[in-house]
């Protein structure tokens, strides 16, 4: 029997505000523990939240560019559970009322581009962080009161690479937001999954099971193909599956049973008292429509129409902000962006991915005006092709130009015909027999012998001229 | 408490002509220490005599420091209440200084911070003399359920002071002090104020800030003041209120001068009575005297008008799911991690977490609280939700509709504070429901979010009854005015228990 699979994900992504969600500490990263607390986040008694404006507004413009419909009311309920990492032992959240619901994401299959609806978006704050020791348990609450948005979809994700799909997606138009870091490894995004598998055709939907702690999206992308085909080893084998929450295990590459559907959670939840409801106020959602920037799809889109990108091109390009940023800066600069965007996605994402470097450092360590200036070198025949690719690592993180990198290292391309001739003179008196294996036809034994020039010039001989120069040469000896 | 160092406050003590300055309102305290005949440190060490003397009578106060009372005297700033001693009952935060809720779950607790009242009335000078007794977390009407044992009611110290702020009432009643701090949820600051004989003022939800005030039941809880008198009500009302940026229940409304609208003119006005307070199993004693207050009122030219709150009957059924439903939630942070009382966990290993939660939270807390706890968290539970909490939700809204339709006839509505007198120590401790009917007049008005006042208006069997005036949202002005014009009629207000 074939079995269809079905994946729902919930992302929780960390709002880079100045200060917390409900009181006024800060929200750096990586602080000494318990460095970043006060009373309010640590849940004092007879301490109250006050909302963070700032939080509500970056809510509202991740909502609204993933196309949901902002709640007319903004309230927040209490979730309860006992954990020390909880000062107060629930957590302010929302529970009925999100933030906005009814929203999507399109993503690109191999056959289709295809919807994922996002049933909501809603707010709540982080907890803390338990530090095991082998003398004790430790709880940092650096991490108490962040803003959060929890981000849920609805069962609308079909394979484990379509919630990969998803989540790059996803990464991509709240990084255009400005709005969080997206780290899943410094935690700043977080993603559980829920996944099913029914026969193909039946309508029910089969048991889930909850997977979580998965630290990037290729460990979700590991975890649902495994779970996946767990799932379709015991139904394929006539067993039942039970509904779980299942913790993913990154050195095994397995998930494993972290609690059964009798041991969850009654949350009780229950409206939040001391923070009274009110009415999102209709300029509210306005000014965060009206702030929100270019969006990943629309750059693709412009990126092919404005500077006459293949859709191959504008989607990897577009596909984060800093790039496609860069990629415009050069573009205005030189004429040809097809091959800026060659240059983007070969020798300078292969660069940043090889130094880790992130994308948005590239204005930095990069210049645009270096990149064009090395492409108009090529162009102008200061330097091959060849040789710019040489040139590029060296211009990384340099204050130097490209063309005092040329000139230090002697780079200039010969376009001397007297001093290519010479050369090609050489070449061709050394190597007598494969000019004449040539001439009897063998066409190889031509670019031998340009290699060989380049050898001698170490590269930098015009490639078009040496070519001509050498047919002539090789022609007017017969 | 620590023995008290009574021969550093000797030295202040002063003979007065004609009255100890215990026995002054704070007005009369105000007006000497403006004549200059009097200093906050004199003031600060004739109370040290008068509580140290007689506290353990009572067991009024429990945090109690003299030498940092008279430290406080010494740097008090000089506003309004200058000098002016001021008893805090012991669930409000007060910076460095011990404050538990009466319970042991939160022994050893010094905030770092202060509540905003306390900040407020510190900036106005105010004396704060220390902490008082009260039911545990609040949860009481007698104020016998705290971990420090009972209080007993100045006027007869085998009745119950009331609750749960029974150890303010008290304390303004043996004149402790001219002016208390309480809270009251559903009746803790206006039923005490009855069973003591002092002035209790529950302001409108929202008026005073409740950054600080440890949280029974927030969407109920408000901060008020006791005073022997609607004049000293106003004085400290007018240090307290205002808008603060750290509740965001707090009303952006602004502030009237209490004090000066007290001699505003009543005529005209026309209070409500409404035949839902007067049932049947009102002590007839009780009625008699609100009926003859009422009398009094009349003589000074308001209207008496019957009117109807038919959903009174539900008050209690309604408070005692939404109460309890919040505070299991606001309890569940005292859990032993961070602050107060720490159970050791002896549990197996890998269940000593929960085990230290269970120790702690079955040590820390006492009866009532567990009752309230296991309540609340049964209302909220899911499958319960729809038919507790949110039903209970509907008929508070009813209640509330109730008032709207009544102050649409009246400006505001009389009632007796409470159906009984002082009942005795003991005498309901085993039989909760007895104790929470004892609010079946106040809770309407939390319930509502109203203004309500209790104001002394005559004595059953030697104990003091109470007069209650409920009034629109803010309109405190208006209660405090009319039990001003009542007080300037009579003189229940004056009258101080044989014993203090």
């Amino acid at each position: 029997m074939s079995y269809e699979t079905i994946i729902g994900l919930e992302v929780h992504v960390q709002l880079k505000t100045a200060s917390k969600a409900f009181c006024g500490c800060g929200t750096e990263f990586g602080l000494a523990p318990n460095t970043q607390v006060c009373p309010v986040c640590l849940g004092f008694p007879g301490t109250l939240p006050v909302l963070n404006r700032q939080f509500l507004n970056y809510g509202l413009r991740v909502a609204l560019a993933l196309n949901c419909q902002p709640a007319a009311f903004l309230k927040f309920d209490r979730k309860h559970y006992f954990y020390p990492d909880l000062p107060k032992n629930y957590q302010i959240s929302q529970y009925d009322q999100p933030l906005a619901a009814n929203g999507w994401i399109d993503i690109d299959t191999p056959q289709e581009r295809k919807r994922i609806r996002i049933k909501r978006v809603h707010m709540e704050e982080d907890a803390g962080k338990l530090i095991h020791t082998a003398a004790a348990t430790l709880v940092d609450y650096n991490r108490c009161g962040m803003p959060l948005l929890e981000i849920v979809s609805e069962p609308d994700i079909a394979s484990a690479q379509q919630a990969y799909d998803y989540l790059v997606k996803l990464k991509a138009i709240i990084a255009y937001l400005d709005v969080s870091d997206c780290d899943m490894e410094k935690g700043s995004l977080r993603c559980d999954a829920n996944i099913s598998l029914r026969p193909c055709g039946q309508q029910r939907l089969g048991v889930k099971t909850e997977v979580k702690n998965m630290n990037s999206f290729k460990g979700v992308r590991d975890a649902l193909n495994y779970e996946a085909g767990r799932q379709e080893d015991i139904l394929g084998a006539g067993g039942a599956i039970e509904q779980q929450t299942r913790l993913w295990n990154e050195t095994q590459q397995k998930t494993i049973l972290m609690r059964s559907k009798e041991e969850a959670h009654d949350y009780r939840y229950f409206p939040e008292p001391d923070l009274v409801p009110f009415t999102i106020a209709p300029q509210t959602i306005a000014a965060a429509q009206a702030t929100l920037p270019e969006l990943p799809e629309a750059k693709k889109e412009r990126l092919m129409n404005q500077f006459g990108l293949p859709a191959y091109d504008a989607d990897v390009i577009s596909s984060d902000k800093h790039l496609a940023l860069f990629f415009e800066e050069t573009a205005k600069g030189y004429p040809v962006p097809k091959t800026v965007s060659n240059w983007l996605m070969g020798d300078i994402m292969s660069y940043c991915n090889e130094h880790r470097l992130d994308f948005a450092q590239l204005p930095e360590v990069l210049p645009a005006r270096n990149l064009i200036d090395l492409l108009q070198r090529i162009d102008q025949g200061t330097i091959s092709g060849k040789i710019a690719k040489t040139i590029l690592p060296e211009l990384f993180g340099s204050d130097k130009t490209v063309d005092r990198i040329i000139a230090e290292k002697n780079l200039c391309q010969i376009s001397d015909t007297a001093e290519l001739n010479e050369v090609i003179r050489t070449v061709l008196r050394e190597n007598a027999g494969v000019v004449t294996e040539f001439k009897s036809g063998k066409e190889k034994s031509f670019m031998f012998l340009v290699g060989q020039i380049m050898k001698k010039t170490r590269g930098k001989a015009n490639p078009q001229l040496i070519t001509t120069l050498l047919r002539e040469r090789i022609n007017s000896e017969t | 408490m620590r023995r008290p160092a009574i021969t550093d406050s000797f030295k202040y003590l002063k003979l007065f002509k004609h009255m100890p300055i215990t026995d002054c309102s704070a007005y009369e305290i105000r007006q000497k220490i403006t004549a200059g005949e009097l200093s906050a440190p004199e003031i600060a060490a004739a109370y040290i005599r008068k509580i140290t003397a007689a506290n353990q009578r009572f067991n009024i106060f429990v945090h109690f420091e003299p030498e940092e009372i008279m430290n406080r005297a010494r740097r008090a700033s000089h506003g309004p209440l200058h000098g002016i001693p001021l008893a805090v009952k012991d669930n409000l935060c007060v910076r460095g200084e011990p404050t538990t809720c009466a319970s042991r779950i939160l022994s050893g607790f010094r905030p770092p911070y202060n509540s905003t009242v306390i900040d407020r009335l510190e900036q106005a000078g105010a004396l704060l003399l220390g902490k008082t007794n009260m039911d545990e977390f609040a949860f009481g009407s007698s104020c016998e359920t705290s971990c420090y044992g009972p209080t007993a009611n100045p006027w007869d110290r085998r009745c119950a002071p009331g609750g749960s702020s029974g150890g303010s009432a008290a304390a303004v009643a043996a004149r402790f002090c001219p002016l208390a701090l309480g809270s009251d949820t559903g009746g803790s600051i206006r039923q005490p104020a009855s069973f003591c004989g002092v002035t209790g003022f529950k302001p409108t939800y929202g008026r005073i800030s409740r950054y600080g005030l440890i949280a029974f039941a927030s969407s109920l809880d408000q901060i008020g003041p006791f005073a022997r008198d609607v004049r000293d009500t106003a004085l400290l009302m007018n240090a307290m209120c205002g808008y603060d940026p750290a509740d965001s229940t707090c009303a952006q409304q602004p502030v009237p001068d209490y004090l000066s609208g007290l001699d505003k003119d009543i005529r005209g006005l026309r209070i409500g009575i409404p035949r839902e307070y007067f049932p049947p199993q009102l002590d007839p004693e009780v009625n008699a005297l609100v009926r003859a207050a009422l009398a009094v009122l009349e003589q000074q030219g308001v209207e008496l008008i019957d009117i109807r709150l038919p959903h009174t009957e539900y008050a209690v059924a309604v408070y005692y799911i939404i109460a309890p439903s919040e505070a299991s939630s606001n309890l569940a942070r005292f859990d032993g991690v961070q602050y107060g009382l720490r159970a050791a966990a002896h549990g197996v290993s890998g269940q000593s977490l929960l085990d230290m939660y269970e120790q702690t939270r079955a040590q820390g807390f006492g009866c009532e609280a567990k009752r309230r706890i296991i309540l609340g968290t049964y209302a909220l539970s899911s499958g319960y939700y729809d038919a507790y909490y949110l039903k209970a939700l509907k008929v508070r809204s009813l209640i509330s509709r109730d008032f709207e339709q009544a102050f649409a006839h009246c400006d505001c509505i009389a009632t007796p504070t409470s159906p009984t007198t002082a009942f005795r120590l003991g005498e309901r401790l085993n039989d909760p429901l007895a104790m929470y009917l004892s609010d079946v007049f106040t809770i309407s008005a939390n319930l509502a979010g109203l203004p309500a006042l209790s104001l002394p208006c005559g004595f059953s069997r030697a104990l003091p009854a109470g007069l209650q005036l409920l009034g629109k949202p803010f309109a405190e002005e208006l209660l405090l005015r009319i039990g001003h014009h009542y007080q300037q009629q009579t003189s229940w207000h004056t009258q101080s228990p044989p014993e203090a």
